[in-house]
């Protein structure tokens, strides 16, 4: 009977023992420590994080998701939420969060640092890091001269079967946003429904920056670290390939902002002042600028530099940073057939 | 007096069996509840644009092609195997069966991460076909080995030669093995996500993950669910039609003779090529590309201690998940097969319904009523078990039922004569009896679990990474190298499943 009876007893155990583990895990809390919502590369903010434990030694606990994740487990957590300080990719989902009511406004020591168009007028959240969109293009495929002067350009037939992009996730949400803030919604419903008829969509800037080097699609709407990432690394994915930045104040120059916020809830409220304050020092930014991300910092007293075009050079479009607007973004992509 | 007795002491039971159901069929309402509350107003012009027809048509497109391809290898690999004079047919029948094992994601990673040129409908028809297959195999290969030589002899005695006597006699009782493998390969189509995914070849499934990216939980990704589930739905419905009345019946008494195995002669070259073919694309290149990205790619890293925290969460939870899965599917068991009523034989065929939710439903679904309804289980462990639980309740469920009904309820009643309690009857008597049963039902779910990907993706508590989910990370990021570890992994957590299956489905020896 006892050797029938084995196979339960070992479930059972295991089940146990699996049970125990979280709360072994739980019992690690402690007042000298800070928890990071963080939908940032998660790479970038541990090198980060090691950096300011090495400093201050304040221990962060790191709990990564995508942006849309973690601003509605925010939301959902409302007041209870363990979350002292959220790191995002992409600027809509700090709004959302702002939106709600949930952070805490900044110390003006912090803000700034960040010029002025990466951070709300608010001051509920800052930038601390930023991407520029970007169009990669295959060198065999297309011409320097045939490049179009526009992103909203891509829509125009002569571009079918030529342009890929990765339409879900906050990425590209953001750059719709911008054109949308700039061009109003009829535009950016000519511009998606064009691209969906032009285009094709894969899954994540990555696969987009690899189609277009294979020549299967000419030209791909990406954000610009990913093409720099992998000619550092050994340009496997981008060899054949050349980025084209709009510039111009085009909506294809709209930059999309990394943000930090501290929630007014959070029970570590001044490791978290301190975190937000290192994050975007010079010596936080450094670290960001010396990583392998290659994604702009914000504090101008510490430029990312490297081989990347500089953020001076850019010429963005002028986007107010609260006025991006992902439910109409979704909206509009719902109606374009995109999602 | 006795009757109500009995049936008082039932009803406890019957309630707990309703709970269980209820639960299961959360995913479900919540969808119908929505959808209606909705109202035609707003449900309208979300159903009725060009991108639901347009996921309809990749979808059914891809459901036609794949359902004909997998039946024609399946029942064309299962005959060679079990009903001819094929040198080495045991070996070829673990390497028919070996694809199983290499999850459908991976296998779709091994080909993408090769060529790109699989990132078509072509591409995605062949490689969803050659991940699915078994499922068609298996079956037919085990109906295979239950024919009995007498009717095709007959066929032949009445004239027919020796393979219009296979086709008439043997190949309509192989009927609903084919069915039904047919069928699971339909269900599996529609609810597969992370091969379409990665061949990024737009089907419900994946417009549903990425109005989650996108929208989170939105009407639109909640009347895309509700979509996927009535195809899921019709195709159960056309299975059982298909099926239908008809009653295949043995009549005879002893051990039935085995057919005479049909010798290939000069067609031998031509099937051993075929296998060798089918064998090498489904097995040969995941593997080759595995091997690949493990030496050469520049992204492979052996990050231990990230390899064994995922290991061990994707282990814990598959332990926790079975578990939980088994203790439901035990009360519901005992109530099909010892407390039999309209009521009991309902709430079983309710749980079945699970069966045909994709992992994205359910999981969209938990995310949306945790969000609303209860905030506080939002991103937690429960609602990634609960999850677990209602996909597989029906896995474990079939196992305990079955080795319940072996147990004879006479010796319940002689150890209930002797004076034991119904409770010590149940531990020392009727549990050790179903405890196979129970161990291979929780065997099931616990190496299901441990390849989920789906609901793991969208539930699984922040912080958690499983196995998948790890995977998933590095290989829809093209980070080949780095996903390699991971997949490798993948595939051992499906192995001992697969051994399981292709065991019970083994062909048996013809007589010679």
């Amino acid at each position: 009977m006892l050797a029938l009876a084995r196979p339960l007893r070992t479930v059972a155990v295991a089940a146990a023992a699996a049970l125990a583990l979280p709360l072994l895990a739980a019992c690690g809390d402690d007042a000298n420590s800070v928890v990071v919502y963080n939908a940032q590369h998660e790479e970038l903010i541990v090198e980060v994080a090691e950096a300011f434990t090495a400093k201050t030694g304040i221990k962060v606990e790191l709990r990564n998701a995508k942006d849309l994740d973690l601003a509605n487990t925010i939301l959902a957590e409302g007041k209870s939420s363990p979350a002292d300080v959220f790191l995002t990719e992409n600027s809509p989902a700090m709004a959302l969060v702002e939106n709600a009511g949930l952070f805490a406004t900044l110390d003006p020591a912090v803000l700034e640092r960040i010029p002025a168009n990466f951070r709300p007028t608010s001051g509920a959240w800052t930038g601390f890091a930023a991407r520029s969109t970007v169009l990669v293009y295959n060198t065999n495929e297309v011409a320097e001269a045939d490049l179009p002067s526009s992103i909203l350009d891509l829509a125009d037939p002569k571009w079918r079967g030529k342009v890929s992009f990765s339409p879900t996730g906050a990425d590209f949400q953001a750059i719709v946003a911008g054109v949308l803030a700039l061009k109003g919604e009829a535009a950016t419903r000519d511009w998606l429904a064009g691209l969906k008829a032009n285009g094709t969509q894969y899954d994540g800037n990555n696969v987009v920056l690899r189609s277009v080097n294979n020549g299967d699609t000419a030209t791909g709407i990406i954000y610009h670290y990913y093409w720099y990432r992998d000619q550092e690394e050994a340009g496997e994915n981008s060899d054949n390939t050349a980025l084209h930045f709009f510039g111009d104040a085009d909506p294809g120059a709209f930059i999309s902002t990394s943000g930090a916020g501290i929630l007014a809830n959070g029970k570590h409220r001044e490791n978290a002042a301190k975190f937000l304050d290192f994050l975007t020092s010079a010596e936080g930014q450094q670290i960001i600028a010396d990583s392998y991300a290659l994604e702009y910092t914000l504090n101008p007293e510490a430029p990312l530099g490297r081989k990347v075009k500089p953020l001076a050079e850019l010429m963005p479009p002028e986007v107010a940073i609260s006025d991006l607007d992902s439910a109409t973004v979704v909206e509009l992509m719902q109606e374009a057939n995109i999602l | 007096m006795m009757a109500t007795a009995v049936r008082r002491r039932a009803s406890p039971l019957l309630l707990t069996g309703v709970v269980i159901v209820a639960l299961t069929l959360i995913p479900l309402g919540h969808i119908v509840v929505a959808t209606v509350a909705m109202g035609p107003g707003e449900l309208g012009p979300l159903l009725w644009r060009p991108r639901v027809g347009e996921l309809l048509g990749n979808t059914l497109k891809l459901l036609v092609a794949t359902v004909l391809i997998t039946t024609a290898i399946g029942v064309g690999a299962a005959v060679l195997v079990s009903r001819t004079d094929l040198i080495g047919r045991g070996w070829w029948h673990a390497l028919l069966s070996a694809p199983l094992a290499v999850p459908a994601f991976v296998n779709s990673y091994g080909w993408v991460s090769l060529t790109s040129e699989v990132q078509s409908y072509a591409g995605a028809v062949l490689v969803v076909s050659l991940s699915y297959y078994p499922l068609v195999y298996l079956p037919v290969v085990a109906g295979l080995a239950t024919l009995e030589a007498a009717p095709e002899e007959v066929a032949r005695s009445l004239g027919r030669s020796r393979v219009s006597a296979f086709l008439s006699a043997a190949l309509p009782r192989l009927l609903p093995a084919v069915l039904g493998g047919a069928l699971l390969v339909g269900l599996h189509v529609l609810a597969e996500f992370g091969a379409l995914q990665l061949l990024a070849y737009p089907t419900f499934t994946t417009a549903i993950y990425g109005q989650y990216l996108s929208a989170f939980s939105s009407d639109a990704g909640t009347v895309l669910s509700g979509v996927l589930v009535l195809l899921c739905v019709l195709l159960l419905l056309g299975e059982l039609i298909a099926r239908g009345r008809r009653r295949l019946v043995r009549v005879g008494r002893g051990t039935g003779r085995r057919p005479e195995p049909l010798e290939l002669g000069r067609w031998t070259p031509v099937a051993l090529l075929a296998l060798v073919g089918l064998v090498a694309l489904a097995l040969g290149v995941p593997l080759y590309a595995l091997a690949h990205w493990m030496v050469v790619g520049s992204s492979t890293e052996f990050p231990v201690s990230e390899l064994t925290s995922a290991l061990f969460s994707t282990l814990g939870l598959a332990a926790v998940g079975a578990a939980l899965t088994v203790l439901m599917a035990m009360p519901l068991a005992w109530l099909v097969v010892r407390r039999r009523s309209a009521a009991s034989t309902l709430l079983e065929r309710s749980a079945y319904i699970a069966n045909a939710l994709p992992g994205i439903v359910v999981a969209l679904a938990l995310i949306t009523i945790s969000i609303r309804v209860v905030p506080a289980l939002y991103q937690t462990v429960p609602v990634l078990l609960v999850a677990y639980a209602i996909l597989f309740l029906p896995r474990a469920l079939v196992s305990v039922r079955s080795s319940l009904e072996h147990a004879p309820v006479v010796l319940d009643e002689v150890a209930r004569s002797l004076g034991e309690s119904s409770w010590r009857t149940f531990r020392r008597v009727t549990l050790p009896l179903v405890s196979p049963g129970i161990g291979a039902g929780a065997a099931l779910v616990f190496l299901a679990i441990s390849t989920e990907l789906t609901a793991t993706l969208l539930l699984s508590p922040i912080g958690t990474d499983t196995l998948a989910t790890k995977f998933w990370a590095n290989s829809s990021s093209v980070k080949y190298g780095a996903a390699a570890p991971y997949a490798l992994l993948l595939i051992l957590a499906a192995l001992p499943a697969t051994v399981m299956l292709a065991r019970q489905a083994r062909p048996r020896e013809g007589a010679r």
